[in-house]
């Protein structure tokens, strides 16, 4: 029987020999993400922690980035309670405070890798398939039972096959691929499903995968996978991963999918999702002329070097506009230090952006960059629910880091294909 | 018993914002937030046997789980929804809290009708009008017969 990436992959873990769609599998994820949250993990299972140990100490991934630096004396104990425990169980994979946001920590550091199963206790684990690896989101609760017994169930998806067709135009990027296609399915359009894209994605970088793949769960995927190619493997190289450490999982040609979609990529325009849901996606220009008085460019959805180079290629000899804030994040220390060797972070500080530290900051609203009432943000992070931002009553809007860029000078949305005067 | 109906998607930030997840993790920490941002009095008002009937989507979002704890802790005895968003259900299954994905029983529903749940037959009567709901899978059902996936942990090490 021809099987999807998600089918095959889950009966290679479970050791069947084929699986179908409703199934449910036992498995063994290669590793097990978990951030901030550790500490609260860990103190549900403390006295098994002192009986049985965790499973095994290669399977957790640790990485301290949603509250960092500490805001408060509880984030900061939060930090020393999983320190410790690193330190106890002899965790090998910990990343202090300083490192990046998790998602792309796991991907630079080369801990997700073809062919790979992971899970994380946090919902933008989908991130990994942009290196073709099945990774999902579970609770902490979950997290911690597999903690002690590096096993869990998963059922085996439906699968959604999107197939990408034509050449995206200039100035229109992977952020709007994604937008648009959420706002053509709606947030629950791929509902349990595994996604996977096909056709001409040979013009997207891994940068730009993850991008996509990032935003799987705000279509309700439980995992998005891009099949690995040339580009795949030119970019493990390049972090030091060899094909003989991996071996790369296909779908079959004659797998069966529960739904197959196709988009030309010419016909895309630089998109904007509006409050407070993902896919209440307009285009730019339905909406150009809102003012903001914040803008975010970063996070783990479009905190690279490719989207910090798009927005100093346009900040430039640019002012930010004096009414906005420019917050920039970039998503691990890496990122941050190749963006200083270019000389981008000069250009984006000399227009006027505010560098955070590599982590989640802004994101989720716990603190850096929380918004007043009646404030408007544009942010290239993958949420703009109520409240995200820590304010119920301010409005959070999601572009591409063009738009963004663009927009954070004019003072307001702006389409990136406007000349910047 | 209270039947409080809301609309599609909605997010884990309506549920349980964000700015407090690394600062309440425990059910008395998190249930003074609970639907804070979406629906203020439920928090001081909710008692325990009420039910929640939601559209498409409930629970998009965050894999963060103070919504569920929040909504076990105060006594919701099961969310009815056209559907749910995958972090949550499973979360759901960890923590015991009843879900019933069941879009009849949310479209026959106007407010004022009487709700009453049978779980052991699977039944849900909304006004006059009866609905069934199937069985979850054998796997997933001894997790929950076993008081969550933390007991289920427990005795499953124990055993070994």
């Amino acid at each position: 029987m021809d099987m999807t990436f998600a089918e095959k992959i889950l009966a290679k873990y479970s050791g069947e020999k084929e699986v179908v769609p409703a199934q449910i599998v036992t498995v063994k994820p290669d590793h097990l993400l978990t951030h901030d949250n550790t500490a609260p993990i860990i103190q549900k299972i403390k006295p098994e922690l002192t009986e049985y140990g965790v499973y095994n100490k290669s399977l957790p991934i640790i990485v301290l980035d949603h509250v960092i630096p500490a805001a408060s004396e509880k984030t900061a104990n939060n930090h020393k309670i999983i320190r410790e425990f690193v330190k106890n169980h002899k965790i090998e994979h910990f990343f202090d405070v300083g490192y990046g946001v998790c998602h792309q920590i796991v991907v630079e550091k080369g801990l997700a890798l073809p062919g790979e199963l992971l899970l994380g206790s946090d919902s933008h684990t989908c991130s990994y398939g942009a290196v073709g690896a099945f990774s999902s989101g579970i609770d902490r609760t979950e997290a911690a039972a597999l903690m002690l017994t590096g096993e869990t169930w998963l059922k085996v998806p439906n699968s959604i096959k999107i197939t990408l067709e034509g050449k995206l135009q200039p100035s229109v990027t992977a952020k709007d691929v994604v937008l648009h296609i959420i706002g053509d399915i709606s947030a629950s359009g791929a509902n349990y499903c595994s996604v996977e894209f096909h056709g001409n994605i040979e013009q997207f970088s891994v940068e730009e995968r993850f991008t996509i793949a990032n935003m799987g769960v705000e279509m309700g995927a439980k995992n998005a996978f891009f099949p690995v190619d040339n580009i795949t493997t030119k970019y493990l190289k390049s972090i030091g991963i060899s094909t003989s450490q991996y071996t790369a999982i296909y779908p079959d040609e004659d797998a069966s999918y529960s739904k197959e979609l196709k988009y030309n990529l010419s016909d895309i325009t630089p998109v904007v999702a509006l409050p407070h849901s993902v896919d209440n996606v307009k285009k730019v220009i339905e909406v150009e002329g809102l003012d903001i008085q914040q803008c975010l460019i970063g996070t783990c959805t479009n905190g690279r070097l490719s989207d910090f180079k798009i927005a100093a290629q346009i900040l430039k000899g640019k002012k930010v506009h004096p009414n906005v804030r420019l917050l920039i994040l970039p998503s691990s220390r890496q990122v941050y230090l190749d963006a200083l060797k270019e000389g981008i972070i000069d250009t984006l500080i000399e227009s006027g952006g505010i560098l955070l530290p590599p982590g989640c900051g802004p994101c989720l609203g716990a603190h850096q960059g929380v918004l007043a009432p009646k404030e408007r943000c544009l942010s290239t992070a993958n949420r703009n629910f109520k409240g995200r931002m820590g304010c119920k009553d301010a409005e959070i809007y999601l572009a591409s880091p063009a738009t963004v860029a663009v927009s954070a000078v004019h003072g307001k949305i702006t389409d990136p294909r406007k000349e910047v005067h | 018993m209270k039947v409080w109906k809301y609309d599609d998607n909605i997010n884990t930030d309506m549920l349980f914002p964000g700015k407090y997840v690394y600062t309440c993790s425990t059910p008395e920490e998190i249930k003074p937030h609970l639907l804070e941002d979406l629906d203020p009095p439920f928090a001081k008002n909710v008692r325990e046997g009420d039910i929640i009937l939601a559209g498409k989507n409930f629970g998009c979002g965050s894999s963060r789980e103070q919504p569920v704890v929040g909504l076990k802790t105060v006594g919701i005895v099961a969310v009815v929804a056209e559907s749910f968003a995958r972090i949550f259900y499973r979360s759901s299954i960890n923590q015991g809290l009843l879900l019933i994905e069941c879009p009849d029983v949310v479209k026959a529903y106007s407010k004022g009708d009487n709700v009453t749940l049978d779980i052991e037959h699977g039944k849900i009567i909304v006004g006059e009008k009866s609905f069934f709901f199937p069985k979850l899978p054998e796997e997933i059902l001894s997790i929950r017969d076993a008081g969550g996936l933390l007991p289920y942990t427990r005795a499953k090490l124990k055993k070994k």
